[in-house]
């Protein structure tokens, strides 16, 4: 497997960042009522993510070290203005939809932690493809927990019917608490599948993998057991 | 009159963390212990007001005036930085007491996506200078009662039997969305 292909496996497979890494959950949770909206903001984060590895990947030995983190937010922000203008121009039923969570794509945990942990080493090439493939995990991420909830909240699919008539849809899924619930027994599934995993090697389940991660949610989401401590540094600069 | 129905629709009817998904992170990572929670909710109450001042009289007086609007995502994200780092600061060399009791806090609220979507709900609304405070102040007061609820809810949760995969981050967001079903009670209160 080349290089390139080994990026998108990676985005896509194993280290899927909404399945494994749990990255910017807000947007999941906010935006996947249904499956348009869902896949819409996957493709949105997945632009973004292409051009600002780019962009970063491309100034990596121009920006110093020191101010990385606001010329990161900076770049970021500039790619996510444009695209939100073509979302307000070209498609402005999405634009709508979506609101306030285009402009918040800045805060999104996985572009930035992208930008940290890949685009400022690497080169323009392999972080385009580490921006697809990370794009399209998040984007099958969003799409599949969107088509579950508005399958089972709403009885459709794409807007297009799919459970029969008599299916009294649980409205409550496709509302605010349904997504916690939702991403409740997703991370739940996520922890049995690693406390097996690790059973079998005979480690303890408990360590948590994901140390470096992003910089405002380092470990947050990793089953908030190594928050305090791991935490600060990273931010403060 | 006006003032107050927006306060209390900011902090109990559009709640930020379990109506609209914002400030998840700190939600879940800082609300293991009753008084960190709260020391927390304090330092939000303080940087989302600040900020939704500061965000407000740049947007009339600067963006707004220049018609730069589109700029705002951009600029905004750089202030609010700025601004925590600036608060940080400040508070280091003038008020020991309230940064030993903050401190922490501070840095993490920068990535926290409720301030910079408090910002932007402001500019969205077109609410005024006032306006505007008066709604940050309400959204992060509405943050703090629920993180502090939350901080107890989990004191008690550590002493129950819970199956081994829902511990941690799985139950609390189970809770959440139970307080988030109780917080739909408020959804009457405006119309």
């Amino acid at each position: 497997m080349n290089r390139t292909t080994e990026r998108l496996y990676n985005g896509i497979v194993k280290e899927n960042p909404t399945f494994v890494q749990m990255l910017g959950m807000c947007p999941t949770m906010a935006v996947t009522t249904s499956a348009v909206n869902g896949l819409g903001m996957g493709l949105t984060t997945t632009v973004i993510l292409i051009l600002s590895n780019m962009m970063i990947s491309a100034l990596r030995k121009v920006i110093p070290d020191k101010v990385r983190i606001p010329a990161y937010i900076v770049i970021v922000a500039s790619f996510v203005t444009i695209i939100q203008f073509l979302l307000e121009g070209f498609v402005p039923s999405l634009y709508d939809s979506l609101g306030i969570y285009i402009p918040l794509i800045v805060v999104n945990c996985i572009i930035l932690g992208r930008a940290e942990s890949y685009a400022s080493k690497n080169n323009v090439w392999l972080s385009m493809f580490d921006g697809i493939g990370m794009g399209l995990g998040f984007t099958i991420g969003l799409t599949s927990i969107g088509i579950f909830r508005e399958l089972f909240g709403n009885g459709t699919v794409f807007n297009v019917r799919i459970m029969p008539e008599q299916y009294e849809p649980v409205t409550i899924l496709i509302l605010a608490p349904g997504a916690f619930f939702v991403l409740a027994c997703l991370i739940a599934a996520q922890n049995k599948i690693r406390m097996q995993r690790a059973e079998k090697k005979g480690e303890n389940s408990l360590v948590c993998e994901r140390k470096d991660g992003c910089i405002g949610c380092t470990n947050t989401l990793c089953g908030g057991r190594e928050f305090e401590g791991t935490q600060g540094k990273e931010v403060s600069k | 009159m006006n003032l107050f129905l927006i306060a209390i629709g900011a902090a109990l009817v559009n709640n930020v963390v379990l109506s609209q998904f914002l400030g998840l992170c700190p939600f879940i990572g800082v609300s293991k212990k009753v008084d960190t929670a709260a020391g927390m909710g304090g330092a939000v109450i303080f940087v989302i007001t600040i900020a939704s001042a500061v965000t407000s009289l740049i947007y009339t007086f600067i963006l707004d005036k220049l018609d730069i609007t589109y700029l705002q995502t951009i600029v905004f994200i750089l202030v609010i930085a700025a601004l925590v780092q600036f608060v940080e600061m400040f508070l280091k060399k003038k008020m020991p007491p309230l940064y030993s009791a903050l401190g922490v806090y501070l840095p993490l609220i920068t990535t926290n996506c409720a301030v910079l979507g408090i910002a932007l709900i402001n500019v969205q609304k077109s609410y005024g200078f006032l306006t505007s405070v008066i709604n940050g102040f309400g959204t992060a007061v509405g943050f703090t009662i629920e993180i502090v609820i939350m901080a107890g809810i989990r004191e008690r949760i550590e002493y129950n039997d819970i199956p081994e995969s829902f511990k941690g981050t799985p139950i609390v967001l189970v809770t959440a969305g139970l307080m988030a079903m109780a917080f739909f009670g408020f959804s009457g209160l405006i119309k």
